[in-house]
């Protein structure tokens, strides 16, 4: 246990310092990332302002600060992407993985988590810009800013569990393209990301009750912007464990039947 | 003219290179089907809450959504392939190969290089805008139709322009590719027309990245709202970025020393 805490602080660390090389290429990225939760605002704001002020239960103010948190949350939600292992496959990474100790999911929750200071720390002045541009309305209790900070890391995890099993999908074939767009188109639609989930028809809210997307996404903003009841909160970190351990229990089956094909193909 | 020779030479090579994959044809049409499905949910959800949307009714926006296809269509064939190839070939100094042939340099690194399936974008934009006019029952008329095409052109000009100016600072920094994202970020906002947004970030969608130009203008050809002026203004705006690139490239060539220098 102590080895494993080791490994993840020094990968974490390693993660800090190769971030840090690259700061302008850093904010480039963040300008072309917040252009996307930009536009939904302006656009949701002039359909409040046009509509007397409030649509499904948001203000404009209240809009402000969802898209706002919104890009804290997008930077907490990249992880491994399910792309990278064609690449790590056919470039012979995994194999030097597997000769490892330990599992290599420990390497890439450690890695993003340490990637996630950097990027926190980057947010942190355009946040500010954004503040100062649109006025959000956003006065949190200290019981939501503790709720907030476990529900983003909960987030984390859940995104990571889930991208790493579709990723794993790659062990059987590699035309994985077309089921990992259908998942993110999915994820767009249901998470929170294009809009709140309170703006869906009632249907698609129910169907998104179903799947774990708003987990990692919608849910830890409205916790921050303060749509939601404690008992609500409570309710949303049992959802996000549930989801953990459904996505390790995904992983653990996928990889143990995955990992005997590999070895098959690659000897 | 040495232009249209070199670039139907040029696409010609790309056609038969990427007919030996035709599978991709397959996953481009997934792909594109998946981003018209998500653009006209997102359609569906804001007219679900409103009527308009700045002054835009839902049908005169799905017009803006096909421009917006089409336009990304043009720039992910020609465009973006081109301005990519042309990064990593300072990046690794094989920009040689291309200037030492006796074509006028601007041009050769502009059309050598297509990703055709990526055409699909533009039929299924081209399809969109069908719709669309069909459901505005305007009854489009020559003018009209005549000053969306030049609109449509002189806006991938500016595009185009923009983008070599910046490829074009490859030549001072080296490392340029992260303007993809920027510009990829960017250009989503031309899916809405950029009336709506506040007057600073109108004026950056205007200037600075002329997605205006590129998407709302050729949209307002087809519903009704071009102003002769606005043309005028784009015809100038785009030959001032198009004289401005050629400075550039000319200026940044001079810095460049090649791979053994």
């Amino acid at each position: 246990m102590r080895a494993l805490l080791d490994l993840y602080l020094k990968t974490m660390k390693l993660a800090i310092v190769e971030r840090f090389q690259y700061r302008v290429a850093e904010y480039f990225y963040m300008i072309g990332m917040i252009a996307e939760p930009v536009i939904y605002l302006v656009v949701w704001t002039t359909i409040a302002e046009s509509q007397g002020g409030v649509v499904g239960g948001y203000t404009a103010g209240e809009f402000a600060a969802y898209y706002i948190v919104w890009t804290l949350v997008r930077n907490m939600n990249i992880v491994f992407t399910p792309y990278g292992w064609e690449f790590r496959i056919q470039h012979g990474q995994l194999s030097g993985m597997l000769l490892r100790p330990v599992h290599p999911l420990h390497y890439d929750l450690a890695f993003f988590a340490g990637w996630k200071v950097v990027a926190i720390i980057n947010w942190l002045p355009i946040a500010a810009i954004l503040t100062l541009i649109f006025r959000p309305t956003l006065d949190p209790t200290l019981l939501e800013v503790g709720g907030f900070f476990v529900a983003i890391w909960g987030a984390y995890l859940v995104r990571s569990m889930l991208l790493w099993a579709l990723g794993l999908i790659t062990l059987w074939t590699t035309r994985v393209g077309a089921i990992f767009e259908l998942y993110f188109t999915l994820e767009l639609l249901l998470s929170g990301r294009l809009v709140p989930i309170s703006l869906l028809p009632a249907w698609a809210q129910q169907l998104a009750d179903f799947l774990p997307f708003q987990w990692a996404f919608g849910y830890p903003i409205e916790v921050l912007i303060g749509q939601l009841t404690p008992q609500q909160i409570l309710y949303g970190f049992g959802m996000q464990a549930l989801w953990i351990l459904i996505g390790l229990g995904l992983i653990a089956i996928l990889w143990r039947f995955g990992i005997r094909r590999y070895s098959a193909v690659g000897a | 003219m040495d232009l249209f020779r070199l670039f139907w030479l040029y696409l010609r090579v790309s056609v038969m290179n990427e007919l030996q994959y035709r599978v991709n044809f397959f996953v481009q049409v997934f792909q594109s089907l998946l981003a018209l499905i998500t653009g006209l949910v997102g359609l569906a959800l804001v007219f679900s809450h409103t009527n308009e949307l700045g002054g835009w009714s839902r049908t005169e926006l799905l017009v803006v959504m096909g421009v917006h296809i089409l336009m990304g269509g043009v720039i992910r064939t020609v465009i973006q392939p081109n301005m990519e190839r042309l990064m990593s070939d300072v990046q690794e100094g094989t920009l040689d190969y291309a200037l030492t042939k006796p074509a006028d340099s601007q041009i050769l690194v502009s059309v050598r290089q297509f990703r055709i399936w990526q055409t699909i974008d533009i039929v299924m934009g081209l399809l969109v805008l069908l719709v669309a006019v069909y459901q505005l029952q305007l009854g489009i008329g020559v003018l009209q139709t005549l000053s969306f095409v030049v609109a449509l052109l002189l806006g991938a000009l500016m595009i185009y322009s923009f983008w070599l100016i910046l490829t074009t600072a490859a030549f001072w920094v080296v490392r340029v590719e992260h303007v993809l994202e920027l510009f990829q970020g960017v250009y989503q906002a031309g899916r809405w027309p950029v009336g709506i947004y506040p007057a600073w970030l109108q004026t950056g969608l205007t200037f600075l990245v002329p997605v205006a130009f590129a998407v709302t203008v050729p949209a307002e050809a087809l519903t009704g709202r071009l102003t002769l002026q606005t043309l005028l203004g784009a015809a100038a705006l785009s030959a001032l970025l198009l004289v401005l690139a050629r400075w550039i490239w000319r200026t940044g060539l001079r810095r460049y020393s090649g791979a053994s220098a």
